[in-house]
């Protein structure tokens, strides 16, 4: 392996109903038609060096997903990444490629919380302020989750890190398409939440489940959710992008640094 | 006119329902054109769980052909599982394609391609969603053209009341013609009884509201007439010749979920003539016609490089037999070595030359299991099926397999083939422990594994064995529980089996006639769907509607036929010589085995002088390049 590089993409409108499996597989396919000559594993089956970092789960759409690969041969971060998504189906697509610089530390490290947009069908603002409210002011919000391993119960308000109504008077311009399971337009509300990366991880169905169950607002009819970014958590409540390190020490350090990379 | 896309209304439903994924469409090298720039408009259906279905070659291959044509659509639809099938009828929406998702109803045809008669069911839930209605006689001008194609079409007889044509063997020209009479009939505003007039005039397509079938007092059929003078008397197979000419699929489709086959295949022949009696692909399927040695070498590359797969499968019925299978396989072999590519050869022969081809696609790869099929566990057996392999053949090819690092060894065999009795079947247990004794002797190790698989026979229409009586399910199990017994304790031997149940209805589907639609119908209205997964499979479902609509199972399944007996299928024409494939049983009936018409004299099945068709096969004397880097 001579480098990394760290990529940024999204999963985006139908193909937010991926597993992760179905996009790792989706990026092993695109990788070889992109013919992107990636370092693979020892042993009796090689496998390309791909490092995932995080998921977002089946069925969230993300604007905020981030992996890495390790590189048999120098490339040129833009053009691969051009490459890369020509080769990925529409709606996974690429948004940035950055050299990993040595001594930057690990990727997976700098993502300490996921920003979530909640659009939930079939309640309004008026409906949701108030639950909201509640949950906040809780100091838990235990929801049960069916799992592989049976039913467990997850703490959402903990990691919780704040939550804020953003569709106010009639929603966002940015807002999707809204349409109810009838076919009808119906009333919506935006939810802008940032949550901790906790182990097990609260994901976005959680907090709806901790609205409805804990503070006893009515259950959205459907939710289309958005990971709209993932970072470090900042001291006055902004989030860094992870991939800044990497730019800024690029930037100072010449191209050739990849070469000291191991 | 636009037609009104369900996904709107599907998509919330989606996050409520398992592996979503398969209802998005969004496979590589899918298309999706506009509705109104067409004429003719195709929905295919493979009548399975899309992970099943998206894989299919034959789906695959007629989607490409039909895009190709400028003013031709088609799309796709797989069998919805019964989740989102709940959702589906709740929300009143329709099944639907996955590219447009479009409503199915909306198309001027809509093909099924059958592999096995156990889509049946699931082909009546797709109509029923469809909105189409099920009995061909209640359609009008709005819906599609149902028209079922594949194997088990060679008896389309139990859904013949359900379909409005079938096209017999290859359908790659086949429905480009029906899509030139969907073009004029559509302009020219005929009905769909003169549309399915057209079809059968022309020969494209078997249509069987113009064929009455009589009954006479004993239950038997009196007679299959067609009812009127201007449709052939006997409908016939389409024969594609010339493979180089037909590259199919050039993009083969890559979809975002995980399928049963995770690799990319390229056809290498079509047909078989080894002449294994139990074997309808084989019969059905004839003559033998290789691709090129360079025609095989251009599909893996284009195809490679349209799918990004990293292992490739040499397709067909039996892939050790390509006249230049060798050099394929060396050339391949050399071409991408050090890519991070694999190649795959699936049924093998019980052959040594074999081994040599398995050392050449794992060059460089791991060497983990070899499967070998004798399908009948005594040489007198294998005499009657005419699978001829003796069990010194046998050893041989697995010593040299441990010899060359494999350390497992999977064999396949059918319980219930003709004149089988305990002895044959204990016999297996017999060659698996002699299997086990050569590799251990071959290796010095320990460490051999063999794993006998087996299943029941099925008697099929087509073929030798089409008058055969088909074992009951409770003497199917009490042999595989005599061969369990007969294993017993060996650790080093694997035992794996299917009961005798799923057979039985197998093989009323396979060998039914018309008055089997009923049960096929009453088994839907009970629930049964997805028949070919055991856990959705009910035997006693079954049982229950034929008992419900006055069909006695046995009478379809474990009764012999006579050579007088006109059989459901007899009116469709595979181009096999009925005297010929009497003859074949009655040689099977006295253990005599048949040659290949490859390397020896034609032993007249019938099908090349009825077909005007030849064999086509090589060598060519050509060979495979290194590929320039581009």
């Amino acid at each position: 392996m001579v480098a990394r590089v760290r990529l940024r993409f999204a999963k985006r409108g139908r193909l937010r109903f991926t597993s992760h499996r179905d996009v790792a597989r989706a990026f092993e396919r695109a990788i070889r038609r992109a013919g992107i000559p990636m370092a693979y594993s020892s042993g009796f089956t090689p496998h390309p060096r791909i490092s995932w970092a995080g998921a977002a789960p089946t069925g969230a759409a993300s604007e905020a997903e981030y992996v890495e690969l390790g590189l048999a041969e120098l490339r040129d971060p833009d053009h691969l990444a051009r490459d890369l998504d020509a080769a990925l189906a529409p709606g996974i697509d690429v948004i940035e490629a950055v050299l990993a610089v040595a001594g930057t530390g690990k990727l997976a490290e700098r993502l300490d919380v996921s920003v979530w947009e909640l659009v939930l069908h079939g309640i309004d603002d008026d409906q949701l302020r108030p639950a909201l409210d509640s949950l906040l002011a809780a100091t838990t919000a235990p929801v049960e989750r069916l799992t592989k391993d049976g039913r467990r119960t997850i703490d959402v308000r903990g990691p919780l890190v704040s939550a804020l109504i953003v569709s106010e008077s009639g929603g966002g311009s940015e807002a999707p398409a809204r349409v109810s399971a009838g076919g009808a337009t119906a009333s919506c509300a935006i939810l802008k939440v940032v949550v901790q990366q906790t182990t097990p991880v609260v994901r976005p169905d959680d907090v709806v489940a901790a609205l409805t169950a804990v503070a006893s607002c009515p259950a959205p009819i459907s939710s289309l959710v958005t990971r709209m970014a993932q970072g470090r958590l900042m001291e006055d409540g902004s989030i860094l992008d992870p991939l800044t390190a990497d730019r800024d020490a690029g930037r100072v350090v010449s191209s050739s640094v990849a070469s000291q990379e191991r | 006119m636009p037609v009104e896309s369900v996904w709107p209304r599907l998509e919330p439903l989606l996050p409520k329902v398992r592996k979503p994924v398969q209802y998005v469409g969004g496979e590589l090298n899918a298309q999706l054109k506009e509705w109104d720039a067409a004429d003719v408009r195709w929905c295919l259906m493979y009548p399975d769980a899309y992970e099943v279905g998206l894989p299919n070659q034959g789906v695959m291959i007629l989607y490409e052909v039909l895009n190709e044509q400028p003013d031709v659509l088609a799309e796709r639809t797989y069998s919805v599982w019964p989740d989102l099938e709940a959702l589906m009828r709740e929300h009143g929406i329709s099944q639907f394609t996955v590219e447009g998702h479009r409503p199915v109803s909306a198309f001027d045809a809509f093909g099924i391609s059958f592999s096995t008669e156990l889509g049946y069911t699931n082909f009546l839930v797709a109509l029923e969603l469809a909105g189409i209605p099920l009995q061909s006689r209640d359609r009008t001008g709005e819906h599609p053209l149902v028209i079922a194609g594949g194997h088990a079409a060679f008896n389309p007889e139990p859904i013949a009341d359900f379909l409005d044509a079938v096209v017999l063997g290859d359908g790659e020209q086949a429905v480009l013609g029906i899509t030139e009479v969907l073009r004029v009939a559509k302009s020219g505003g005929w009905d769909r009884e003169q549309t399915l007039l057209e079809l059968a005039r022309r020969q494209l397509a078997y249509v069987p509201r113009f064929y009455d079938v009589d009954y006479a007092a004993d239950g038997r059929i009196a007679r299959i007439a067609r009812s009127r003078s201007d449709v052939p008397r006997r409908p016939s197979k389409h024969t594609v010749t010339n493979l180089d000419a037909w590259p199919y699929p050039k993009q083969p489709l890559v979809p975002l979920a995980e399928s049963v086959h995770e690799r990319m295949s390229v056809e290498i022949f079509r047909g078989c003539t080894r002449g294994c009696r139990f074997c309808q692909a084989g019969m059905i399927t004839r003559p033998v016609r290789e691709r090129s040695i360079t025609g095989i070498g251009e599909m893996v590359a284009a195809g490679l490089a349209a799918t990004g797969y990293e292992e490739v499968g040499l397709l067909s019925l039996s892939s050790a037999d390509h006249s230049e299978i060798g050099e394929i396989a060396k050339g391949l072999a050399d071409r991408y070595e050090g890519t991070q590519t694999s190649l795959s050869l699936p049924s093998t022969r019980v052959d040594a030359f074999n081994i040599t081809l398995a050392e050449e696609f794992s060059r460089g790869g791991r060497r983990s299991g070899l499967t070998f099929a004798p399908e009948g566990g005594s040489e007198r057996l294998r005499k009657v099926i005419n699978k001829t392999v003796t069990e010194d053949d046998l050893i041989k090819t697995v010593t040299t397999a441990y010899a060359a690092g494999w350390t497992a060894v999977k064999l396949y065999f059918m319980c219930g083939l003709p004149t089988e009795t305990d002895e044959d079947v204990l016999q297996i247990a017999q060659l698996a422990k002699s299997v086990i004794r050569a590799g251990r002797v071959a290796t010095g190790r320990r460490d051999i594994r063999c794993t006998v698989s087996i299943g029941g026979f099925v008697p099929k229409p087509h073929t030798p064995f089409q008058w055969a009586s088909q074992l009951a399910a409770e003497e199917t199990d009490r042999r595989l529980q005599l061969l369990r017994d007969a294993i017993g304790r060996d650790r080093s031997i694997g035992y794996r089996y299917h009961d005798g149940k799923p057979g039985i209805i197998e093989g009323l589907l396979s060998r039914g006639d018309r008055r089997v639609s009923a049960v096929i119908a009453e088994v839907v209205r009970l629930g049964g769907r997805f028949d070919g997964w055991s856990e959705y499979f009910s035997y006693d479902r079954w049982m229950e509607a034929a008992e419900a609509v006055g069909i006695d199972v046995d009478w379809y399944t474990t009764r012999e036929r006579t050579r007088s007996e006109v059989l459901p299928w007899d009116h469709l024409d595979s181009g096999l010589d009925e005297e010929w494939l009497w003859s074949d049983w009655q040689e099977a009936l006295d253990e005599r085995e048949i040659d290949d018409c490859r390397w020896s004299p034609c032993f007249d099945c019938g099908v090349c002088p009825t077909m005007g068709t030849t064999i086509e096969i090589g060598p060519t004397g050509r060979t495979l390049l290194p590929l320039s880097p581009s």
